[in-house]
C-alpha cells in the first residue's frame, strides 16, 4: 500500500509541474468550465420561472444540487478522468503493454497518471456554489452531517469512475473509442436532475444498476435534511450501489486483458 | 454542377465515416440519456404547474425536443473542427497549397458526407424515439412550411459549420484550441434552444440572443417547423438567419487569409 502512496505522490508532482507550464491552458480550462456552469444556472433561472418547485426541491435546493453535482464531477475528474479517457489511445498504439509491465496494477496504473489541477479550481467553485445556497436556504448542516456528506461523495466519486472506466474498457473491442467522452458525458447528464423526476423502469436502471441518479440526489439531500426515509437506507443504496459498478468494472477490466492480443504483436 | 474534385472528397468523406458507424451508432444511443431527463424533467415541471410554460404544453414541448434532436443530427459539425486543427498542427495545409483544392469546400465536401451518414445511421434511434412519442407527432399544416423549413435547416448547418470552421482556424495562432472549442460549444448548448425553447426566456433577452447567430442553429428552424413563427417575423428571422451566414463566411475568410500568411511565413 505505501508503494502505492509513494508512485501517486510522484506522478502528482509531475503532473503539477506540467500544468503549471501552461499556465495559459489552465486559465481557460477554467473559463471552459464556468461557462458550463453559467448556463446550467440559466437552466435553472429559466424553469423556475415557471414553477415553483419541482417536486420537493425549490430552485435554491435545486442549485445547492447542481453544486454537489459539479462537485463530485470535478473531483473524478481531477484524480481519473484525463487517464481512463487514454485508454482507447493506449489500447490503440500498443502503449498498453509498457503499463501491463508496471510491478503494479494495471488498472491502478492507467488510471492514475497525470492528476488535473484545474478541475481542483473548479471544484472550489462548486463548493462555492454548495455553500451560498445553504446560506440562501439557512441551513446550517453539522459536523456529522457534512461528514457524511463527503463520505457519499466519496462513492459518488466511485460511481463516475466506474462508468467511465467501463466505458473505455469497450475500446478494447471498438477501434476508435471517440464517442467515450459523449458516453460519460451523456450518462452523468442525468445526475444533474432531482430523483423525483425519475419514474418506472428508468428509475430502477439508474438507481439500482448504475446508479447515478444517486450520486449527488444522496449527498444533497444529506445536507438538506430532506429524506422521507431513514438515513441509512439511502446511504446504503449509494454504497451498494458504487460497490458493484466498481467491481463490475473491473471484472470487465480483466476479462477484457484476457482476451487482449496486442496492436503491436 | 459541382466538380468532379468536391464529389470525389464527399465519396471519400462518406467511406471514411461510414468505417465509424458502431461508434457513431453508440453515440447517438447515448445521446438518448439527456433526452429521457429532458423529458422527465418537463413532465414533473407541466404536472407542477397550469400545464402550461409560455406557449407550450407538455404535448409540443415533447414534440419540440423531439425536432430538436433532428435538426441536431443534421446540422450540428462532430469532427470538422478537430480535423480542420489537426491539419493546420500537422502540416497537411501545405498540401492544400499546391493542389488547385480551395480548403473551404474542400471541409464543406466532407461535412456534408459527415452529416448525411450520422443522420442515416441515426435514423434508427430517431425511428425508436419517435415510434415511442409517436403521439406528441404534429405535422405542418400548411404545405409551404416543408421547403422554408428545409432552406432554414441549410442556412443553420451553415452557420454551425462556419462556427466550428472559424474557430478552428485559430489553429494557425493557438497551439490547442479545445478550450475556445468547448467555450463555444457551451453557448450554442444553451442558446441555440439545445436545452431549452428559447421563447421561454424573458422577453428582454429573446430580444438580444435573436441578434446573434446561436438561435438560428436549431430553433428558428424548429419553430419554423411547429409554425410558430409566421408572416413578418418568418421572413425578418430568415434575413438575419442568412446575414450571419454571411458574416461568418467573411470572417472564415479573413481568418484563412491571416492564418495562411502567418503559416506560410513560419515556412509551411
Amino acid at each position: 500500500m505505501r508503494r502505492y502512496l509513494e508512485i501517486y505522490g510522484i506522478m502528482l508532482r509531475n503532473s503539477l509541474i506540467r500544468e503549471m507550464n501552461f499556465k495559459a491552458n489552465f486559465l481557460l480550462w477554467i473559463a471552459v468550465e464556468l461557462c458550463w456552469f453559467g448556463g446550467q444556472m440559466v437552466f435553472i433561472e429559466v424553469l423556475f420561472r415557471h414553477v415553483e418547485a419541482i417536486g420537493d426541491w425549490t430552485k435554491w435546493q435545486m442549485v445547492l444540487l447542481l453544486g454537489t453535482h459539479q462537485l463530485i464531477g470535478q473531483i473524478f475528474q481531477a484524480f481519473f478522468f484525463v487517464n481512463v479517457a487514454n485508454i482507447p489511445e493506449l489500447v490503440r498504439t500498443g502503449k498498453l503493454d509498457f503499463m501491463l509491465m508496471l510491478p503494479v496494477d494495471s488498472q491502478f496504473a492507467v488510471s492514475t497518471r497525470q492528476f488535473g489541477l484545474d478541475n481542483v479550481v473548479n471544484g472550489l467553485v462548486s463548493v462555492g456554489i454548495v455553500t451560498l445556497s445553504l446560506f440562501k436556504l439557512n441551513l446550517h448542516p453539522d459536523s456529522s452531517q457534512l461528514l457524511l456528506f463527503f463520505g457519499t461523495l466519496g462513492f459518488g466519486v466511485a460511481v463516475h469512475y466506474s462508468v467511465m472506466f467501463f466505458l473505455a474498457t469497450i475500446s478494447f473491442w471498438v477501434v476508435r473509442a471517440q464517442g467515450l467522452f459523449a458516453g460519460y458525458f451523456n450518462t452523468f447528464s442525468l445526475g444533474r436532475y432531482p430523483d423525483v423526476v425519475f419514474k418506472g423502469i428508468f428509475r430502477v436502471i439508474f438507481t439500482w444498476i448504475v446508479p447515478i441518479i444517486l450520486v449527488a440526489n444522496v449527498p444533497a439531500r444529506l445536507l438538506m435534511g430532506s429524506f422521507s426515509q431513514p438515513i441509512v437506507y439511502p446511504l446504503f443504496q449509494l454504497a451498494v450501489g458504487a460497490a458493484l459498478v466498481l467491481a463490475g468494472s473491473r471484472i470487465f477490466w480483466k476479462f477484457a486483458l484476457a482476451r487482449y492480443t496486442s496492436a503491436r504483436s | 454542377m459541382l466538380p468532379p474534385k468536391y464529389a470525389k472528397t464527399f465519396a471519400i468523406g462518406l467511406q471514411n465515416t461510414f468505417v465509424y458507424r458502431w461508434n457513431i451508432l453508440f453515440r447517438s444511443l447515448f445521446a438518448l440519456l439527456p433526452l429521457a431527463g429532458t423529458v422527465f424533467v418537463w413532465r414533473t415541471i407541466f404536472a407542477e404547474g397550469s400545464g402550461e410554460i409560455g406557449a407550450y404544453d407538455y404535448a409540443s414541448m415533447i414534440w419540440y425536443f423531439m425536432l430538436v434532436l433532428v435538426v441536431d443530427n443534421l446540422v450540428t459539425p462532430t469532427e470538422d473542427e478537430w480535423q480542420i486543427a489537426a491539419d493546420i498542427r500537422e502540416g497537411q495545409i501545405s498540401a492544400f497549397m499546391v493542389k488547385p483544392l480551395n480548403y473551404l469546400a474542400y471541409r464543406v465536401s466532407l461535412f456534408l458526407s459527415y452529416r448525411l451518414v450520422y443522420t442515416m445511421i441515426t435514423l434508427i434511434p430517431l425511428v425508436l424515439v419517435f415510434s415511442w412519442f409517436h403521439e406528441f407527432v404534429a405535422l405542418p399544416k400548411h404545405l409551404l412550411t416543408w421547403p422554408v423549413f428545409f432552406l432554414s435547416v441549410g442556412m443553420a448547418a451553415a452557420i454551425a459549420f462556419l462556427i466550428a470552421y472559424s474557430v478552428a482556424l485559430t489553429a494557425f495562432w493557438l497551439l490547442e484550441i479545445s478550450t475556445l472549442v468547448f467555450i463555444i460549444y457551451s453557448f450554442e448548448y444553451f442558446l441555440s434552444g439545445h436545452t431549452f425553447p428559447i421563447d421561454i426566456m424573458p422577453p428582454w433577452f429573446q430580444k438580444i440572443l435573436m441578434f446573434l447567430p446561436f438561435p438560428y442553429e436549431m430553433f428558428f428552424p424548429v419553430q419554423i417547423f411547429m409554425e410558430k413563427v409566421q408572416g413578418r417575423a418568418l421572413w425578418t428571422g430568415l434575413g438575419i438567419q442568412a446575414a450571419w451566414v454571411l458574416i461568418l463566411w467573411a470572417a472564415s475568410q479573413v481568418l484563412w487569409r491571416r492564418g495562411i500568411r502567418k503559416y506560410q511565413a513560419v515556412g509551411g
